[in-house]
């Protein structure tokens, strides 16, 4: 009998669950200092835009969003003058509208920094597609108060919205097939296609 | 009645075994011999023609219970299973333990398709406190006598019992169950219903009483017949009793030696019975009594249940199993012996203990033709919605057997031809 | 666009059941504790609820009193934004004429995703599953089984214990190394049937201790960590969990034991007792509890005694059993046979 294994919280994911398959990469869109240049830079539009707010919580979709929320609170925190936000991470498999179309286990356990009544929170995913992972996690978020304004910030958008959601902050537009994945880590964002096994 | 002669079958009989066609007419055997013709053909090709079947032991639910079974469907399905004789348990409603009882059953019994005969109480509504009036009910033909459902389970009352019917030509059956030690176990007591959480039954409580009825019959000499023997511990006892000479006999029935306890695990409760199913040693030690001769013969305890009363929670639903359709068929294929052993079992011996010299006896001119003709390698599965029973609560659904009556025969009447009972 | 996918769970293929923990693999079982956390999680928030089974339907589906259990099923359909039927038979019109099967094959006809059995006829959970293609939750069925309780009890040993807690922290089995104590009418118990199962599986070994006449007949095949004895003090040193069972009053009656005063004596968990149990042991209870038969009520109260916890955790367990079995799609490893 093998001994369960808790889910590491930095595990490079997709925007969907994963199907079964290999992943052939084929081009690497944006390297390591790509994506800490994008960081640094949405991290100033984030203070830019929200000038004079102190009360900015930054909150990460688990999985793919949880590094890059914490690397953007960094960033923010950074910036000269400008107080380190409240941070956290947020799993929506029990919001997502295609329970039971697909297996969905939650990821990472939820954590909120206190009550988001009149916050700012600016949600943060690695990549946005459709928009339903966004949709849920608005629905989510309700649970734990009633912000200010949410904004979103994702570091690639590779378009094939379902819903209507736009984001604030954009890494990079990157258009994509339907055939085709996105993965992402720290180490680089890569294009390529899932090869079932 | 015109002439028949079933043909092409190969006779088995106590007399032995031997390839030859029988002519009947009148009610009775005329001619046995090879290449014999008649009016009527019925054909054996293939088959064993055997005196009819004798069941000792099974329930007709007949007067009070009849949305379970009547004695004219029970009799239906004792004649598909090759039976020409069937005794009828006393546990109706009211309980068969006066003469007008008797005479009610035997009355329904007149337009059967088989033989009824019936077993009557030992003591007065089967409560084990007063005994029944054992002589006016053997006037009337009445040979067994039995609480069964229950065991005498007072000592001093069956020893008086015992001492009364021993100047009766009568034999005393007990359903041994010792109801302090089994306190209404629902199945064995052991492995499985510690797992499945279900209070059992002790092979004690079965022991005990077989210990005591064989030291009261050393005491006061009756004829003791033991109902449905389920343990090892039991045949042993029995085994022991008749090398010594004691005038004992004992039955088993073919659940106990194809079953176990461990087919209760799903909770059906077709498989609960009384008493009940038993460990894989149990189900051996009852297939060598009956390879031995420790058992003198295979009885069915046909008890039929309506359906709604088998969906009750395990522990709450009656016991009991059908047999009568598949009791032959299992014992050609479960139990490895020669078929005229088999027959001895379920025939000859069982006419014997129920003292019914027209059944069971060898075939030969002049005796009453009461026959089956059984096809042992016929193959079918057992589906309980096309037995001729009310109930449907068999515990084979399903099940793949070897061996099928083709035809059999009442006192010369075809009660069943080609595997279809006539009326 | 998107791939017309087949709608899993138990509408299609085999229905999943939590009847018995022996239907469930360790996977299935470490899954529903790391479940529980999230859903624990879910409970402490502003709003607890999520909409994971909008539009399933649970049905309640009580033939033995219990309010506690019932309720807390309910609560964690309702938090996953099910919807609840409920049937107890004390209120309906069960009588002789209306069989289990009809009352079972009248609800499934309304459309039932799941319903949670109670009943004190063992074995019932599996008759049920003849005549409904619903998922079925066994909530304790006579003797033999109550998954959820044992569920719950195990996720309060892991949360609650060190030796757990570090367990878990290194991806070992929640229980493993541990050593737990089942104490008293284990012959009777399906709270004890339940557990047994679950502790080993999660990696303890477990020693029933209590009279003969309390004890089932056999315990062969119940687990290759299983002990029993007889002897309460040789064997309390060296708990780290002492399980504790109810003592029913009849028990007296029926020549189980002579008199309670007697089994209070031998068996109770006395103040003394738990006194020589390790610093850190814990004290558990499937309640109600029978205070001053086998538990002294200061044992029962003391830091040590995770009582409460086992009832306030237990509606977020039965959220992860109802989520694990009809939302997630996810089929369990171990399967059900029927």
């Amino acid at each position: 009998m093998s001994a369960a294994s808790p889910r590491p919280p930095t595990e490079p994911s997709t925007a969907r669950p994963l199907r079964g398959g290999v992943f052939h990469v084929r081009a690497q869109v944006l390297s390591a200092d790509d994506i800490r240049r994008a960081v640094t830079r949405i991290a100033h539009e984030i203070v830019e835009r929200n000038r004079g707010d102190e009360h900015l919580a930054v909150i990460g979709l688990a999985n793919g969003g949880t590094w890059l929320a914490e690397a953007l609170a960094r960033a923010i925190a950074g910036i000269e003058g400008h107080r380190p936000p409240a941070a956290g991470v947020l799993d929506v498999s029990l919001h997502r509208d295609d329970i039971g179309l697909r297996p969905v286990l939650p990821g990472s356990i939820t954590t909120i920094p206190g009550s988001l009544d009149g916050r700012v929170v600016v949600l943060v995913d690695d990549v946005l597609y459709t928009g339903r992972t966004v949709r849920a996690a608005l629905d989510a978020l309700n649970d734990y108060g009633r912000p200010r304004a949410v904004q979103l910030a994702v570091l690639v958008d590779r378009g094939h919205r379902e819903l209507p959601i736009r984001p604030d902050y954009v890494g990079k537009n990157l258009p994509t097939g339907v055939d085709e994945e996105v993965r992402v880590s720290p180490g680089g964002v890569e294009i390529g296609t899932v090869v079932s096994s | 009645m015109s002439e028949l002669v079933i043909r092409g079958g190969t006779v088995v009989d106590a007399r032995g075994s031997r390839r030859a066609d029988v002519v009947v007419a009148d009610g009775r055997v005329v001619a046995v011999g090879e290449d014999l013709t008649a009016d009527e053909i019925v054909d054996a090709g293939g088959c064993v023609v055997a005196p009819g079947l004798v069941d000792l032991h099974c329930h007709l639910r007949q007067p009070g219970q009849e949305e379970a079974e009547t004695v004219e469907t029970g009799s239906r399905a004792g004649s598909l299973g090759g039976y020409t004789a069937l005794v009828a348990m006393p546990n109706t409603t009211p309980a068969i333990d006066s003469a007008a009882m008797v005479h009610e059953v035997l009355d329904l019994g007149r337009s059967a398709l088989c033989d009824i005969h019936v077993a009557g109480a030992i003591t007065v509504g089967r409560e084990g406190e007063k005994l029944a009036p054992v002589g006016e009910m053997a006037a009337l033909g009445v040979r067994l006598f039995t609480d069964d459902g229950r065991g005498v389970q007072d000592a001093r009352l069956m020893r008086r019992a015992m001492e009364y019917a021993s100047d009766l030509d009568v034999i005393l059956a007990q359903h041994c169950e010792d109801e302090a030690i089994a306190q209404g176990g629902a199945m064995h007591e052991g492995e499985w219903s510690s797992r499945l959480g279900l209070p059992g039954q002790p092979p004690e409580a079965e022991e005990l009483m077989v210990q005591r009825d064989l030291a009261l019959a050393r005491l006061t000499g009756a004829r003791v017949h033991f109902q449905h023997l389920s343990t090892a511990g039991s045949i042993a006892m029995v085994r022991a009793a008749r090398a010594a000479g004691l005038p004992v006999t004992a039955e088993a029935t073919t659940h106990h030696f194809t079953l176990t306890h461990a087919a209760c695990a799903g909770y059906d409760p077709v498989f609960k019975v009384n008493p009940p199913l038993r460990t894989e040693e149990d189900r051996k030690a009852v297939k060598s009594g009956l390879a031995d001769g420790a058992l003198d013969a295979i009885a069915t305890d046909h008890a039929p249940h309506a359906p709604h009363l088998k969906e009750l929670p395990f522990d709450q639903a009656p016991p009991g199993m059908l047999g009568l359709e598949t009791a032959v068929a299992l014992a050609l294929t479960e139990l490895e012996l020669p078929v005229e052993q088999v027959l001895a079992l379920m025939s000859w011996q069982p006419a014997v203990i129920a003292g019914l010299a027209d059944h069971g006896g060898p075939i030969e001119p002049g005796r009453p033709a009461h026959l089956c003709v059984i096809d042992p390698t016929h193959e079918w599965v057992v589906d309980p919605g096309t037995l001729a029973s009310r109930a449907r609560n068999t515990p084979y659904a399903g099940r793949r057997l070897r061996g099928k009556v083709r035809h059999t025969l009442l006192g010369g009447e075809l009660t069943v031809r080609d595997g279809d009972a006539q009326r | 666009m998107t791939e017309q996918l087949e709608l899993l769970g138990p509408t299609a293929g085999q229905a999943q059941h939590l009847r018995s923990i022996e239907e469930l693999s360790v996977e299935d079982l470490v899954d529903v504790l790391d479940l529980t956390d999230h859903m624990v999680e879910v409970c402490r928030r502003p709003v607890p609820k999520v909409p994971a089974l909008r539009g399933r339907t649970v049905l309640s589906l009580f033939f033995e009193d219990s309010t506690r259990t019932r309720l807390s099923f309910e609560t964690a359909a309702k938090r996953l934004s099910a919807d609840t039927m409920t049937f107890s038979a004390s209120s309906s019109s069960v009588n002789k004429g209306e069989s289990l099967r009809d009352t079972v094959e009248t609800l499934d006809a309304m459309g039932i995703d799941a319903a949670v059995v109670r009943h004190r006829s063992s074995g019932v959970p599996w008759q049920v599953s003849r005549w409904t293609s619903a998922s079925i939750i066994n909530a304790g069925d006579g003797w033999h089984q109550h998954p959820t309780q044992a569920l719950l009890d195990a996720y309060t040993i892991r949360t609650e214990h060190p030796a757990a807690r570090s367990a878990v922290a290194e991806g070992r089995r929640p229980l493993e190394g541990l050593h737990i104590g089942i104490l008293g009418d284990v012959k009777h118990s399906r709270v004890a049937r339940s557990n047994v199962q679950a502790f080993q599986a999660l990696g303890a070994t477990v020693t029933l201790i209590a009279p003969r006449t309390l004890l089932p007949p056999s315990v062969a095949g119940w687990g290759s960590q299983l002990t029993v004895t007889t002897d309460l003090d040789e064997v309390l040193p060296k708990l780290d969990v002492a399980y504790v069972l109810r003592m029913q009053l009849e028990r007296q009656e029926q020549a189980l034991v002579p008199t309670l005063r007697e089994y209070t004596a031998r068996f109770g968990l006395t103040p003394e007792r738990a006194h020589r149990m390790p610093g850190d042991a814990l004290v558990m209870h499937p309640g109600p509890m029978n205070r001053g038969v086998e538990i002294a009520p200061e044992v029962a109260d003391r830091p040590n005694s995770v009582i409460t916890h086992q009832v306030a955790n237990g509606v977020a367990l039965r959220m992860a059993v109802l989520y694990r079995l009809l939302g997630s799609g996810v089929p369990l490893t171990g399967g059900s046979d029927v």
